[in-house]
């Protein structure tokens, strides 16, 4: 066994065989290609579907705990703080405020968007602060948008929500009424 | 039941635990050989460097991040040979990016605890076999109900907590992005480097837009390899070699899935882990007494806003220490001086090559052309990951 300090640097060495796109996509190399095909379907679960059904009556739901007193959401059956379950249901505005945001040229496969996407998590009116949920942003060029900036959601026509956050199309700069 | 809990943490070790030795593959994009044959290569390596048999390794830790890369379910169980599991106790352990860290953390409680004299840790990943890109497998992690129907990416998770920190904290994109320019010049002298370059502050800020303000060289690759690590008892270390390195403290905590719940701007998950890790280590004041650091570097702010997490630079500092060459190697405070995930290269677990192996190289002093200019002792390392959402933090030092 070796004994005392080595006078060596690690890495000692590289090992590996690095490969190139094109010796994959021309299959210059050994390749074994498999395509599975999953299907899922998730139930939404208690807190979930309530919320999900007050979606399709263009309304945000959320729940409250006593103890901490938050207003939760998106709402869940329990207080994860408190861990105890929650003391009801209340209505929160469709209104916020943009707690950060990003101007996205990415799909979800990180292939090239035209049109870039302007995606922000929105802290929801009424609900505790930084309560927010993740959303798009629209009728804004990219270049407007701040942080702090008020907004508010854009319902799709009633009969067309199907109880998905899709049923928001987007949110939209908003002045406040009092301002 | 009501009972009385004293708080604090108490630490009833069995005995110390030391690493010595650890090996990595090279990191690339595309890599011919399987994730079995990597780990083959890492543990190899490691096992060379200690100076050990295969027959000498009781029990085997494998971190692994999620099977869709691989497209293999059960992908612990299927890399175990490469790892030189068989037959022997083994486990896999997986917390998303944190996962380098969190390996030898399982490695730590192993040989801690008095389970295992010489415990080895093995980490892989290969993400080049999920196309057309491994972003592709990432879009499974968002939440199904609320995320998902938006077509996320998963780089938007870090626009938006890179444009929050930049928003508090009153940071330029020019200073964070000095941390690509660093690490990426640090990857020169990395043998297992992937994307290694001499590279400009006005390079990052022209480079292509990706979710802004994330642009092409704010970010790591993916890539493929896989590191190992052994760890022993000391009445071993002290058979193998004169100057083990020791794990003088271990630390993780984990935060919920809604991350649109908290303020991103700091990361509180990381700060705890690494509360818990510098208890163990009796370290008060990490900023002066701790002299190597390899905090996780997946995108340029990340090293930064890590660093005000591991309380080496208060918060919104940590661009202003990088802009005066106190993280550079021959600095004070040597942040990231393997070259990182932004210049190495990101195989999300395998990453412990360098973070975890990086550490104890350089307080072995054994780090080649990348050793620090410093005289050092204690070193931290840090990993992070999932819905930004979980820190795993571990201290070393050659003192024991």
């Amino acid at each position: 066994m070796a004994v005392g300090r080595k006078k060596i640097s690690c890495p000692p060495y590289a090992e590996g065989t690095a490969l190139s796109e094109r010796d994959i996509s021309e299959r210059r190399v050994t390749i074994f290609e498999d395509h599975p095909n999953l299907v899922y379907s998730w139930t939404a679960g208690q807190a979930m579907s309530r919320f999900l059904n007050e979606l399709k009556n263009g309304k945000l739901i959320a729940t409250k705990c006593e103890k901490c007193g938050r207003i939760i959401f998106p709402p869940r059956i329990y207080c994860e703080l408190c861990y105890k379950p929650i003391d009801g249901w209340v209505y929160v505005k469709d209104t916020g405020t943009v707690q950060t945001f990003s101007i996205s040229y990415i799909d979800p496969d990180a292939r090239p968007l035209e049109k870039p996407v302007i995606v922000a998590v929105i802290a929801v009116d009424g609900a505790s602060p930084n309560m927010g949920i993740m959303h798009i942003l629209g009728e804004v060029e990219p270049e407007k948008v701040y942080i702090g900036m008020r907004v508010k959601a854009v319902w799709k026509p009633e009969n067309e929500r199907e109880g998905a956050i899709t049923d928001i199309k987007y949110w939209k700069p908003w002045r406040d009424e009092n301002d | 039941m009501e009972v009385e809990i004293v708080k604090g943490l108490k630490f009833h070790k069995k005995q110390d635990v030391a690493i010595v030795g650890a090996g990595m593959t090279t990191f690339k994009r595309r890599l011919l050989e399987t994730g079995k044959e990597l780990s083959y290569f890492a543990v190899k390596q490691a096992l060379e460097e200690a100076g050990l048999d295969i027959k000498d390794i009781e029990m085997v830790v494998m971190g692994s991040a999620p099977d869709a890369f691989d497209g293999t379910a059960l992908k612990g169980e299927y890399l175990l040979d490469g790892a030189g599991g068989s037959d022997r106790p083994y486990l896999r352990v997986f917390v998303g990016g944190g996962t380098g860290v969190f390996a030898p953390i399982a490695g730590y409680w192993h040989v801690a605890s008095g389970l295992a004299d010489v415990c080895l840790v093995v980490c892989e990943e290969k993400m080049s076999c999920c196309h057309p890109h491994p972003q592709s497998a990432f879009k499974y992690i968002w939440d199904p109900i609320l995320d998902r129907p938006l077509k996320p990416n998963l780089i938007w998770i870090f626009a938006l907590e890179m444009r929050r920190y930049m928003h508090v904290n009153n940071i330029r994109h020019e200073d964070i992005a000095l941390v690509s320019v660093k690490n990426k010049a640090n990857a020169l002298d990395h043998p297992c480097a992937q994307v290694a370059e001499k590279i400009t502050v006005e390079d990052v800020l022209n480079s292509e837009p990706m979710a802004l303000p994330v642009r092409r060289l704010d970010v790591s690759p993916p890539s493929d390899g896989a590191a190992a690590l052994i760890m022993v008892a000391p009445h071993i270390a002290r058979q193998l070699t004169d100057e083990p390195v020791w794990v003088t403290g271990v630390g993780w905590a984990l935060d919920t899935t809604h991350w649109t719940n908290r303020d991103l701007y700091f990361p509180r998950y990381v700060a705890e882990a690494a509360k818990m890790a510098y208890r163990m280590a009796h370290i008060t004041d990490p900023r002066k007494q701790i002299d190597v650091a390899e905090p996780y570097d997946p995108f340029d702010y990340k090293e930064l806003h890590h660093m005000e997490g591991l309380g080496l630079a208060k918060k919104g500092e940590a661009p202003i220490l990088t802009r005066e060459g106190v993280t550079a190697r021959d600095g004070d405070l040597p942040v990231c001086p393997s070259g990182g995930l932004l210049g190495v290269g990101n195989p999300i677990a395998a990453t412990m090559g360098v973070k975890a192996c990086e550490i104890y190289w350089q307080l072995a002093y054994r780090a080649g052309k990348r050793q620090v200019a410093k005289e050092v002792t204690t070193g931290v390392c840090q990993a992070w990951g999932d819905l930004m959402q979980v820190g795993t933090v571990m201290v070393m030092s050659n003192k024991r």
